[in-house]
């Protein structure tokens, strides 16, 4: 039994300390309140002007003060998908931090602590402790307490080599971005320099990222899958966003809002989710393309609406940010289990859209997708992200739209209104889909109906079977055709493998991170879209010698719609469901032990 | 003056014969004849529920959506498109019972939207149960032994939200409940309109005798700039009804 212990042990250091090139994870963890989101954030974004890539990942507690707060930065010079587990800098301001992040420290890892608040025991071995008289430090330079994270960015600014100043432009940035005023930002400057020199002369730390520097044209930016939806929906020329905060979505309403303004865009903080998805149902209708977003809690309150634009064929959409549930869950982690209740929303028969993006980056296009698909198909359209993709910021491209344009569907004109002489919205048409106007149209009068209803909209009253049929057979038919413009299931890595990975959403990151640190052949099919694409999915299928679902929830819910989509059993799963994501570490010890 | 049958639909409505959800009807088309409104561009929204039924009668544009979220679509398609004229149409189940919460939110924003609720103090649609509205002690099919609770005063829920239009008309009293209608649909803000209607199948006590005999229109000095004044004055019922506009402020 101990040997199989150690051997455990042996593989599990092994693969922790498997050490990628130029390639860091910083971390720092205190108390809420203390200023490590902003730091993470400063320090990823100074990756950004240094031309190097940066994925920043928060935990964080449901409160405003105490508890734990942490931030980790994965720093490259080659893109990084997700946050790894293994620690190189670690900078603690509480003893709780320390416990916390004690076990993922990598060997030769630096960890700076609070020495007031911070005591360290002997457990310890190949980890050199380096204590920090942050307080003292701050005094004898004239520096407010709540300026500790930056004396902080200012010594790991050494570890990095980062020129001082380019680190001063992203405090700057963030600061202002934070409302800030300019005499606060200042004495932010002002103590990442000192921690700076402290780090440089005092410490005399050494500077462990090779960067060459050597700037490419490509133009990147930084951002959390949030922000990518807003830009994506702003892009997609969103004229309406109602919701009402829940934690992972709220920061799209909180960015919306600030924005309203500059995109001519009403924002409302609705009573309740209720109202949010009815507002944006009302402002769709009035044509306006509009869009709401919440959490799985929310999501149940606004089932009966989402049914309301299934039936009164209204272009909505619907954002899920999911989080840990049932009920209220774990407010402020992370988890992939509201996939099937999405796939199954609503009472009645109606087709289901989701799209799910697995970063920044698709987030962006998924939503510029989600538009035109609700457009097109006149339909509620969902997009599904989580915690991990929803608050994690990565650098990436800059977004490109190429061809991409935006496509309203058979949206009416009132020219176009004015030549028809019996205008029929629900009108019964080759594809399902009927051409559509909104109020304020000439010509263009009807009634949307969430009862069933007859070509023009008036409600079918008493039995009306043939109607009710034919009604139903167009909502239906609509959707015959959407796999072409959905995105499509697609393989990674090895063509051949012995072993596939299938997942979908924020387990690409990960996933992808470990594909490059496995020496064996495995390969990966990722999952993008709802309804499945049972063509592509089957082709892609057929070369598999042996599948593993790896799922961030309990039971494995996109293996089981697979299952039912295919007829083909998926029993081998890799389910995580403790509120936190897959790390690429974890994916290579499963597969090395497991499989 | 444009021609009523502008506003009107050929369709046959599904209300029971000698309905007072004609008479309201009647009064909003005469509202709309006398303001020069263009049907395409009014946008209405309709709650579920006998008055919600009145949906396919009115030749505007129209949305028949949820029980008791009226209010939401009706503010969602306003802030879309401020030209239009919006007006939410429900009855008391769905604008005091399960939409409670969007009046007393929209009293409190002053959407600028007009609210028209046909106040019968039962679900008849629903063939006779109690609603928020219905007095205590009120014996219905789901009350057999009468409701046990407090009857809901909507007047007084909007002006202590912070409405800025209230008033109560009567359905039978079509010219004066077309006056309210046109003052609520000019009025820039929220503006709540409860219209007292017998329920003529189901109701054996609110009858059209009965409520002939207590209604009264506020006088014309009445100090509709009072809320407070306002906030006591909805609450006379009994042998004397009010109706009339209780309370308007205008920005």
């Amino acid at each position: 039994m101990w040997t199989i212990f150690k051997f455990v042990v042996k593989i599990r250091n092994q693969i922790l300390n498997m050490k990628q090139e130029n390639f860091f994870t910083w971390k720092i963890g205190g108390e809420a309140g203390q200023g490590q989101q902003i730091a993470g954030l400063i320090l990823g974004k100074t990756c950004l002007s240094n031309n190097l890539f940066s994925f920043i990942y928060s935990e964080y507690p449901s409160r405003l003060r105490g508890g734990l707060v942490t931030n980790q930065v994965c720093i490259s010079d080659k893109p990084v998908n997700s946050i790894s587990r293994k620690i190189d800098f670690l900078f603690v301001l509480s003893q709780f931090a320390l416990e916390q992040s004690k076990n993922d420290l990598a060997d030769n890892a630096l960890v700076f602590y609070d020495s007031d608040r911070v005591k360290i025991d002997k457990i310890f071995k190949k980890v050199k402790f380096i204590p920090l008289p942050l307080r003292d430090l701050a005094k004898q330079n004239n520096i407010n307490a709540f300026m500790l994270n930056s004396l902080i960015l200012g010594i790991s600014n050494v570890l990095f080599g980062f020129n001082i100043k380019l680190l001063e432009k992203s405090i700057k940035e963030v600061l202002k971005e934070n409302n800030k005023s300019e005499n606060l930002i200042k004495d932010n400057i002002r103590a990442a320099e000192i921690g700076y020199r402290y780090g440089c002369e005092k410490l005399k730390l050494k500077t462990f990222l090779k960067n060459k520097l050597d700037f490419e044209k490509n133009k990147r930016i930084i951002l959390t899958g949030n922000e990518a939806i807003v830009r994506g929906a702003v892009l997609s020329n969103c004229g309406f966003y109602s919701a009402y905060p829940m934690t992972p979505a709220s920061s799209i309403l909180h960015i919306l809002a600030k924005q309203a303004k500059r995109n001519k865009m009403a924002v409302n903080h609705s009573e309740d989710e209720i109202a949010a998805v009815n507002m944006a149902i009302g402002a769709s209708w009035a044509g306006k393309r509009a869009m709401t977003g919440t959490s799985g809690g929310g999501i149940a309150l606004m089932s009966e609406g989402i049914n309301l634009a299934a039936m009164s064929e209204t272009p909505l959409v619907i954002i899920d940010a999911q989080r840990p549930g049932p009920a209220t869950g774990m407010a402020t982690w992370t988890e992939q289990g509201d996939l099937q209740y999405l796939a199954k929303i609503g009472y009645g028969d109606f087709p289901k859209v989701i799209l799910a993006p697995s970063d920044p980056e698709e987030a962006f296009y998924f939503t510029f997708l989600a538009f035109n698909l609700a457009d097109i198909y006149q339909s509620p359209v969902f997009i599904l992200t989580d915690k991990y993709v929803s608050e994690s910021y990565k650098i990436i491209s800059d977004f490109d739209l190429g061809k991409n344009r935006i496509n309203r569907g058979k949206l009416l004109t009132e020219k176009q209104l004015l030549k028809i002489k019996d205008y029929k919205r629900y009108s019964f048409t080759k594809d399902g889909i009927s051409p559509r106007s909104f109020p304020g149209q000439k010509k263009g009068i009807f009634l949307a109906n969430g009862n069933e209803h007859n070509e023009y909209g008036f409600s079918i009253d008493g039995f009306s079977g043939e109607m009710r049929k034919k009604q139903m057979e167009k909502r239906h038919l609509k959707f015959k055709n959407i796999f072409k413009d959905l995105p499509k299931p697609k393989l990674f890595g090895a063509k051949k493998a012995s072993l596939t990975l299938i997942g979908w959403g924020s387990v690409k990151g990960p996933v992808l991170e470990a594909l490059g640190n496995l020496n064996k052949k495995v390969n990966y099919i990722h999952i993008p879209a709802f309804p499945l694409d049972v063509k592509t999915l089957s082709k892609l299928l057929k070369d598999v010698q042996r599948s593993v679902f790896i799922e961030n929830n309990y039971k494995g819910q996109m293996a089981d719609l697979v299952q039912e989509a295919l007829g083909i059993k998926f029993k081998e799963r890799l389910n995580k469901y403790d509120g936190r994501q897959f790390f690429p570490e974890e994916i290579i010890e499963e597969i090395r032990n497991k499989f | 003056m444009t021609n009523q049958n502008n506003f009107i639909t050929s369709n046959k409505s599904s209300w029971c014969p000698g309905c007072s959800n004609f008479s309201i009807k009647a009064a909003l088309v005469r509202t709309f004849s006398e303001l020069n409104l263009e049907p395409h561009k009014i946008a209405m929204v309709f709650d579920i529920g006998c008055a919600g039924n009145s949906c396919i009668l009115y030749n505007t544009y129209g949305f028949h959506g949820l029980h008791g979220r009226t209010i939401p679509v009706a503010v969602g398609a306003k802030m879309a498109n401020k030209s239009l004229t919006v007006i939410g149409i429900a009855g008391d189940g769905g604008a005091y019972g399960e939409g409670l919460n969007h009046l007393s939110e929209a009293s409190r924003s002053n959407y600028d939207i007009t609210f028209i609720v046909s106040n019968n103090f039962l679900y008849s649609l629903t063939t006779g149960q109690a609603s928020p509205t219905s007095e205590k002690g009120t014996k219905t099919k789901s009350t057999p032994e009468g409701v046990q609770k407090e009857g809901l005063n909507p007047l007084l829920i909007a002006l202590s939200a912070g409405a800025s239009f209230v008033a109560r008309g009567y359905a039978d009293e079509v010219k004066h409940l077309s006056e309210i209608f046109k003052e609520a649909i000019k009025h820039k803000g929220f503006s709540l309109i409860d219209v007292l209607q017998p329920c003529i199948t189901l109701d054996k006590k609110n009858t059209r005798e009965w409520y002939k005999n207590r209604i009264y229109m506020l006088d014309k000095n009445w100090p509709v700039k009072e809320r407070n004044k306002a906030m006591v004055k909805v609450q006379e019922w009994g042998d004397r009804i009010p109706i009339g506009i209780f309370f308007k402020e205008e920005e």
